[in-house]
């Protein structure tokens, strides 16, 4: 499954240096607790999980619930001591799984 | 501190709200849908589908039932919301983030939408600072909690009051 990311960030850091990481998804976070036009509830359809990992080495991990908002932005903060990976990953209801890459290179 | 005497008046109070609205909800809901997908990721998900599980209960599932201590957690939301489809709130808990003792994770709780848990997260000390941000649903005024969770297993919290004008979640 395929969807609309942002991640904004750096590509290159100094050394240790603290830079924040802000990602940004297209989803619709359908909560479960809404009714469409003919009254009937729309099914829930979210993302539960997004994680942040470096070189195989978890940065940041999230749960989502309904309460989060369309289009899901997150945004933490990372310091790096060598280049590397960074993969973020999405995941959700109905198998829903995205993976973004971004090379991060340490100056 | 001024929070913290507040408290005991603030919580017997939204309990009986919590009850209004559990009953409203069970009223207009029918029977399957808190057993539907949407319940089954609840942290305390507590039998069926009447009187959804209180505030304390949610940030009980996450602290396993560890003391928590007023303290340390700031949240950040504006306290006048115009609409409440996307309210960006930020978190941080002023604490270091050595290897040897930081943030491990921070929760996010709402007093009162329907689904008390908001977001929780996975921190360590890759992040030099236990900061989050991100943009959350309010369907109504209430109390936003959060707490964290620290490497030596101790549990701070910090909350906000939030005015909202424009609800979502219930009404699209």
């Amino acid at each position: 499954m395929s969807a609309r990311t942002l991640i904004d960030m750096p590509r290159r850091v100094r050394r240790g240096e603290a830079f924040e990481i802000r990602a940004m998804i297209g989803h619709p976070m359908e909560t479960g607790y809404r009714r469409g036009a003919d009254g009937d509830r729309l099914p829930r359809d979210i993302l539960t999980e997004f994680g942040c990992v470096f070189d195989g080495e978890p940065v940041f991990s999230a749960k989502l619930y309904p309460a989060i908002s369309a289009n899901p932005f997150l945004s933490f903060s990372m310091t790096a001591d060598r280049s590397g990976e960074l993969v973020f990953r999405w995941r959700g209801d109905r198998g829903f799984s995205h993976t973004e890459r971004v090379n991060l290179v340490v100056e | 501190m001024k929070e913290q005497s507040q408290q005991p008046g603030v919580s017997a109070d939204s309990v009986s709200r919590r009850r209004l609205l559990g009953v409203t909800l069970g009223a207009v809901v029918p029977a399957g849908l808190m057993a539907g997908p949407a319940a089954a990721t609840t942290v305390s998900a507590s039998g069926a589908g009447d009187a959804a599980p209180s505030l304390d209960a949610a940030i009980r599932a996450f602290t396993g039932g560890a003391p928590v201590r007023a303290g340390k957690v700031r949240v950040a939301i504006a306290p006048l919301v115009d609409n409440g489809n996307t309210v960006p709130l930020s978190v941080s808990v002023d604490h270091p983030m050595r290897p040897d003792d930081h943030v491990t994770a921070i929760a996010v709780f709402s007093e009162r939408n329907p689904q008390h848990e908001v977001a929780s997260f996975g921190l360590g000390p890759r992040n030099p600072v236990a900061k989050v941000s991100t943009r959350i649903r309010l369907a109504t005024s209430q109390k936003m909690v959060a707490v964290a969770r620290l490497s030596d297993g101790t549990y701070w919290s910090g909350e906000i009051d939030v005015i909202v004008t424009l609800a979502a979640c219930i009404e699209d």
